[in-house]
Formats: C-alpha cells, sequence, structure tokens
C-alpha cells in the first residue's frame, strides 16, 4: 500500500512539478498556487476520481474530517486526493508544520487567491463559500459539490455514487 | 442496462438523502422582506431592527472565525460611518456553544468589551434567525433598506473582497452599496461570495 501511496504521489508531483527535489522527499507535496493554476489543475483529469478538499488548519470541522479523507484514499485506488488550503498565504508555515504534525499524505496546495467572489461560482455555484467543502471529479471530467464537513460514511456513499 | 438504471436510482435517492440531510432553507434573496427579531445583546437589551432608522446592516459574525477577526476593526468602522445616516450595524452570532464553545453569551461579552464594539452585539441562540435569513458563513452580511413600514432585503454578502489587507480592497461591497441606497439608486453589486467559517449547527437531540 505505501509503495501505491508513494507511487501516486511522485506521480502527481510529477505532473505539477514545481517543488525542489527537497520538498518531494518530505511527505506530502506542498504549495502555493494561484486561482489560474487551480483552474488549470481542475482541468486535468484522470482516471481516478480526484476528490479536492476545501479546509483550512484553524477549520475545527475541516481537520476533524481530513483522516477520512486519508483513508479513503489509503483504501481506494480509484480515487486521487487533494487537499485545498484556505490558509493565509503570507504564513505558509502554519499549513507545512501542520502538514508535517498530523502526517498528511495527500497534496496540499495554498490558494492563494482572497478575492473570493471572482472565483468561487467557478469552483462550484452552489458553493455558498464556507469551509469545509469538497468538490469531486470524475474522470470523465462531471462534477459534484459538497458543502459542509462529512462523516465518513458520507464520504464513501458519495464516492460510490460516483463510481 | 439495469445495472446501470439501478446505479442512477440510488444515485438520485441518495443524493436526495444528502441534501436532505443538509437541507436548510436557503433563506432570503434580495428583494425579500427580512423578519424582525428579537435577541438578547451583550449589554442585557433586546435587539431588533430599528424602528427609526432607514435601514441595517445585519452581519452573522461570531468570536472564533479567523475571517471575523480580520473583518472586526473594519465593522467597527462600518457602524461609526454609517449608523449616524441611518444604518447601524446589528451583529449576530448564531454558533451552537456546545459545538463552540468560544462562541458563548459570555465569551461574546468579553470580545465585544476587549474590541469596544460600539454596535449590537446579539446571541441566535435558537438559530432561528439564521436559519429565516439563510446565512451560512462567518461573516455573512445582509443590508437591509426600510420601504415603508418593511426592511428589504437589498445586499447579501461580504464586506469587501481582501480579507488580509485593508488597503488592499479594490471592491468595498457594503460601502459601494450603502452608497447606491442614500443616493437612490439599485445596488450595483447586490450579492457576493466569500470563503468563510460554516455555521456551527446545533446537534439535533439523540
Amino acid at each position: 500500500m505505501k509503495v501505491l501511496l508513494l507511487c501516486l504521489l511522485l506521480v502527481f508531483s510529477n505532473s505539477y512539478s514545481n517543488e525542489s527535489s527537497d520538498q518531494s522527499k518530505t511527505e506530502s507535496t506542498f504549495r502555493i498556487i494561484s486561482y489560474p493554476e487551480f483552474e488549470e489543475m481542475l482541468k486535468t483529469t484522470s482516471n481516478k476520481i480526484k476528490v479536492y478538499n476545501f479546509w483550512a488548519t484553524w477549520c475545527g470541522p475541516c481537520v476533524k474530517e481530513m483522516p477520512y479523507f486519508e483513508k479513503i484514499q489509503a483504501e481506494d485506488s480509484s480515487i486521487e486526493l487533494i487537499f485545498i488550503s484556505m490558509d493565509d498565504g503570507r504564513k505558509p508555515e502554519r499549513v507545512t508544520s501542520f502538514i508535517d504534525k498530523k502526517r498528511i499524505k495527500a497534496p496540499v496546495y495554498l490558494l492563494n487567491d482572497v478575492d473570493y467572489n471572482k472565483w468561487i461560482d467557478k469552483v462550484d455555484p452552489s458553493w455558498s463559500g464556507a469551509i469545509p467543502a469538497t468538490l469531486f471529479i470524475k474522470s470523465d471530467g462531471t462534477k459534484s459539490f459538497h458543502e459542509g464537513e462529512l462523516t465518513e460514511k458520507e464520504l464513501k456513499l458519495i464516492i460510490n455514487q460516483l463510481k | 442496462m439495469k445495472k446501470i438504471q439501478i446505479g442512477v436510482m440510488s444515485f438520485v435517492l441518495s443524493m436526495g438523502l444528502i441534501v436532505g440531510a443538509m437541507a436548510q432553507n436557503p433563506g432570503y434573496k434580495i428583494g425579500d422582506k427580512a423578519a424582525d427579531f428579537k435577541l438578547k445583546s451583550v449589554d442585557g437589551s433586546w435587539v431588533s431592527l430599528p424602528n427609526n432608522a432607514k435601514g441595517a446592516i445585519v452581519i452573522f459574525t461570531c468570536n472564533t472565525c479567523p475571517y471575523v477577526v480580520a473583518y472586526e476593526d473594519r465593522m467597527i468602522d462600518l457602524h461609526k460611518k454609517y449608523a449616524a445616516k441611518g444604518y447601524p450595524v446589528i451583529a449576530i452570532n448564531s454558533n451552537d456553544d456546545k459545538v463552540s464553545p468560544g462562541d458563548s453569551f459570555e465569551k461574546m461579552k468579553d470580545r465585544s468589551k476587549s474590541k469596544k464594539f460600539p454596535y449590537a452585539y446579539a446571541y441566535d441562540k435558537s438559530q432561528e434567525v439564521i436559519k429565516k435569513y439563510g446565512a451560512s458563513r462567518t461573516p455573512h452580511v445582509y443590508l437591509l433598506h426600510k420601504e415603508g413600514n418593511d426592511f428589504m432585503v437589498k445586499y447579501i454578502g461580504a464586506i469587501d473582497n481582501n480579507y488580509q489587507d485593508p488597503t488592499g480592497v479594490t471592491e468595498k461591497y457594503v460601502e459601494e452599496a450603502l452608497d447606491d441606497l442614500m443616493n437612490g439608486r439599485k445596488v450595483a453589486v447586490e450579492s457576493t461570495k466569500a470563503i468563510g467559517c460554516s455555521i456551527k449547527w446545533t446537534k439535533n437531540a439523540q
């Protein structure tokens, strides 16, 4: 399983390789991105269901649900999990130390664009802007969106429906 | 084929369940009439929509959300600038204090005292008011304008377009909407979205 994860991680970091070799040695990929970069990321589909979870280190419900996402990613090879941090882009160390402390495996991108009204509807029109929120994109590009905290059961249910 | 049908069926059903589970009244839209309320403020007084005003800047807020903290000074400034013009800020915290102990009424009093809030800061403990209005995050602004005896919803959304840096703001949504209202114009930008903290809803008693 570890090997598989590592492969996933490598495949992923190759497809968005801007990080230095130093960073790729750490457990998780971390990078600060702009909205256009995020949009490009969303366009890149694979044969997996991509799960973009919007969160922040200070958001209690987000932190609570993260292990469910990591667990499903570890158990289910058809899932590709990507964490999108809404933390303050001026203080990325809050995110990197969180990643280390919680041993986050999935790649983490800090979306550094506070002009929220310009892009929230583009992610999904049903999103009010509250976090946590999760965007699921199937390999054929079909999107589905969930605003609010998920239990492990709810998350599995959504993923099973998407298969 | 049958498998697909069952798949589609169960998808529709379960999405219905999910939507149903988070079912929340979508709340007010622009042009709706806003309901009055009677909530206790941190100074012990009861707060309602102000009869003698031209409107109100109702902001669903709390103590604990970093976005709120980033906006507190700007909320104070809004009140100082617009209360005298007939549009006071009314801040409402609707977070359940069992789910979020930092948002208790006592903690609201502390926060109000230390920041010297010039506006009412009221507790919507039953969450009835926020459910009627339909706010989903903090801070979430409902700008109301009085027409006859009714308070009409004229703007819903964020305070401005840069929570991090007040000097980096290029669109002051609430102020621009107020300027439109005070000059008898239709509000140009009637709704905006922003990343915010989720509302800490009361968990159903088991």
